[in-house]
């Protein structure tokens, strides 16, 4: 439960507080990154860390993402707890192999043997006509491979209980916070991204869903900004009678199968809403956990909106056709209803 | 010059790494003929020897402690042995057993033993940003352990290889990379692939010293890295070793070697380096020929004690596949 506070933060201050935290906690827990240090991160998560941690715990690397991020697994194999940030998840193709066969696969190819505590923090995201290399979230692509921990986060109090969890567990994580999410000053503005958060230290469980808005008529799953957009679309359908649950799943891996089968089979109608690309991915996976645990109770085909499986286009008229919206989830649901 | 008990110690070494990989090659064939099949037999998969490199790992090893960091690459096991791996453990990770160093979900070229610090990769230069890593961490938490990555002439034109040496020279980190230069990349020869001839002189781009030991002499060898050792443990930042070594085998065991000549591996087997250190050894007086048998025999009966160990182990509960995804 939310500890009850009325101090607001954006999330990403939300995420360098709960990091500032942790370093303060644990001296293991350093940061590296391209322009962690004095920029603070290019989307604010390490804000203000370097002028109180000083440059050997938050670290500018050169852009290098094989190399840090390589260093960040083997510093972590020899006991530290370290935090590399890639700057966009686009980013992967460069450092994939340090990603995934090594990151990911370590602790297992050891028998257990050997721990991997390590964060590696990610923007996601698009709708800002940034194309197709800087606007992808892919968390779906990810979660497809066993070993890593799949952390989501929606909202500045789930981002900084998140984070610090990811910091606390013994297994690699990627913290994959989308851009529109962190309530940036020259990002469009989302009154969702600025909220209370608790100042004293505290931890959300990964893995661990979040009804984000209690219905009885359906249930929308979802996670990260697209959760924000489901919520509008909720408050647009409660003005007709349409009581819509919002699950916010938060993390993909573990990915909480009971709150989507617990939701579908009170509300017995599922639209799962999912930024990433349509096919192979997460809207998949929701569905068929849906449909193995609660198939008895589903009234009606699931449905899905989601971003269709095209690189992601820079024109402005061009991306937003693509990009699930308030009014495309709406309309998902109404159908839904039938 | 390192002393002779260092020079009996790096010849046990040498020997005790040959007559076990031989050993590994004899249970490989089990089961693989007439026709070859991979899969088959006690030791299933790609297997990948090192005889003819054991210098390298022998001469660099004879300085590192338990607690400094190793790295290695899809032929590892001479780098593991001469690093202080359990032979019993290895063996029995090769063949898949319970018993083995990973409980058999590594096998034979993702060997991670937190007991030296050893940890291996099987994609080409991908194990040295790792060995980055440990150094930091070393610096870190104040400790004057190093970190030494190994890896072949063919990792050399990957990006790791260049981004690893230059995070740690600017860094400053206690890094001994050290290039196992056997002149093949699988088939592609290294004069095909490398714009210069020795990767040594690559070490200028990133302001760190680069050594290249031309001949594969496990005292050479041992001279060159006690020096990058020793820089590396004082704080004076990272080298860069080439090693020319021989590949006496195939890339893999059931190459066709189809790009070397019968001549050149003949060459190859009469320069056989382990065979030429032990001659000049007995010449020099360091130890004599029945010592130099000895040396075999206890090697012997170490293999021997290794190997039965694995075959007499049980296999992993198959369902155990399923564990240790996540800690």
């Amino acid at each position: 439960m939310a500890v009850e506070t009325k101090r607001l933060l954006t999330t990403s201050k939300a995420i360098s507080e709960a990091i500032a935290q942790e370093m303060e906690r644990d001296p293991r827990v350093f940061v590296m990154g391209e322009d962690v240090g004095v920029y603070g991160g290019i989307f604010g998560a390490t804000e203000g860390l370097l002028a109180k941690f000083g440059p050997e715990r938050v670290m500018d690397t050169p852009i290098s993402e094989t190399g840090f991020i390589g260093a960040a697994v083997g510093a972590a194999i020899s006991g530290m707890r370290p935090i590399a940030e890639l700057m966009f998840v686009d980013f992967f193709g460069v450092c994939m192999d340090q990603i995934y066969n090594h990151m990911a696969k370590i602790h297992y190819e050891s028998g257990g043997n050997v721990k991997v505590p390590v964060v590696v923090t990610t923007a996601i995201g698009g709708g800002y006509s940034d194309g197709a290399q800087h606007s992808q979230t892919l968390y779906g692509m990810f979660a497809h491979l066993p070993g890593m921990k799949i952390v989501v986060p929606s909202s500045p109090y789930d981002a900084k209980g998140l984070m610090i969890s990811a910091i606390r567990d013994d297994n690699p994580v990627l913290y994959m916070f989308h851009k529109g999410i962190m309530g940036l000053g020259w990002m469009t503005p989302n009154p969702r991204a600025t909220a209370p958060v608790p100042e004293e230290p505290y931890t959300v469980p990964i893995g661990k869903a979040d009804v984000k808005r209690e219905g009885r008529d359906l249930t929308i799953v979802t996670v990260s900004l697209m959760v924000h957009r489901a919520l509008d679309a909720a408050d647009e359908l409660a003005r007709d009678g349409i009581e819509a649950e919002v699950l916010d799943l938060r993390s993909l891996v573990p990915l909480d199968r009971e709150a989507i089968v617990e939701s579908v089979r009170k509300t017995h109608r599922l639209l799962v809403v999912d930024e990433d690309y349509h096919s192979f991915g997460m809207s998949g996976e929701v569905i068929t956990t849906a449909i193995e645990g609660a198939f008895d109770h589903l009234d009606a085909p699931p449905v899905r909106v989601t971003y269709p499986d095209v690189p992601i286009p820079y024109s402005r008229p061009l991306e937003q056709f693509c990009l699930p919206n308030r009014d495309k989830i709406a309309a998902a649901a109404r159908q839904l209803m039938g | 010059m390192p002393s002779n008990e260092t020079l009996r110690q790096m010849h046990y070494q040498m020997v005790r790494i040959r007559l076990f990989e031989e050993t590994i090659q004899q249970a490989y064939f089990e089961g693989k003929t007439p026709a070859f099949d991979i899969a088959a037999g006690p030791v299933p998969g790609e297997m990948h020897l090192a005889a003819g490199q054991e210098p390298v790992a022998a001469g660099v090893c004879a300085h590192l402690r338990p607690t400094d960091a190793v790295t290695a690459t899809h032929r590892p096991h001479h780098v593991a042995l001469a690093h202080g791996m359990d032979m019993k453990k290895l063996a029995a990770e090769i063949f898949g057993k319970e018993t083995g160093l990973c409980h058999g979900k590594g096998g034979h070229m993702h060997l991670f033993d937190p007991e030296t610090n050893f940890g291996c990769s099987g994609i080409i230069a991908e194990g040295m940003p790792t060995a980055v890593g440990h150094a930091l961490a070393y610096r870190k938490l104040g400790r004057d352990d190093i970190a030494v990555s190994f890896f072949g002439e063919g990792a050399a034109n990957q990006g790791a290889f260049h981004e690893s040496l230059n995070l740690a020279a600017i860094w400053k980190l206690g890094v001994v990379f050290v290039c196992e230069d056997n002149a093949w990349a699988i088939s592609v020869p290294k004069e095909k692939a490398t714009a210069v001839p020795s990767n040594a002189d690559r070490a200028a781009a990133y302001g760190i010293p680069g050594v290249r030991v031309a001949d594969n002499d496990p005292v050479a060898i041992y001279e060159a890295a006690g020096e990058a050792v020793e820089r590396a443990r004082r704080g004076g930042g990272p080298s860069l070793l080439e090693v020319r070594t021989d590949r006496l085998l195939g890339h893999f065991e059931g190459d066709p070697q189809v790009y070397r000549s019968k001549e050149e591996l003949a060459l190859l087997k009469e320069r056989d380096a382990l065979r030429a250190f032990e001659r000049r050894l007995i010449d020099t007086g360091v130890f004599t020929s029945a010592e130099a048998e000895d040396a075999w025999k206890r090697a012997r009966a170490e293999v021997d004690e290794a190997i039965e160990f694995a075959r007499s182990s049980p296999y992993p509960e198959p369902a155990s596949a399923l564990q240790h995804v996540f800690a």
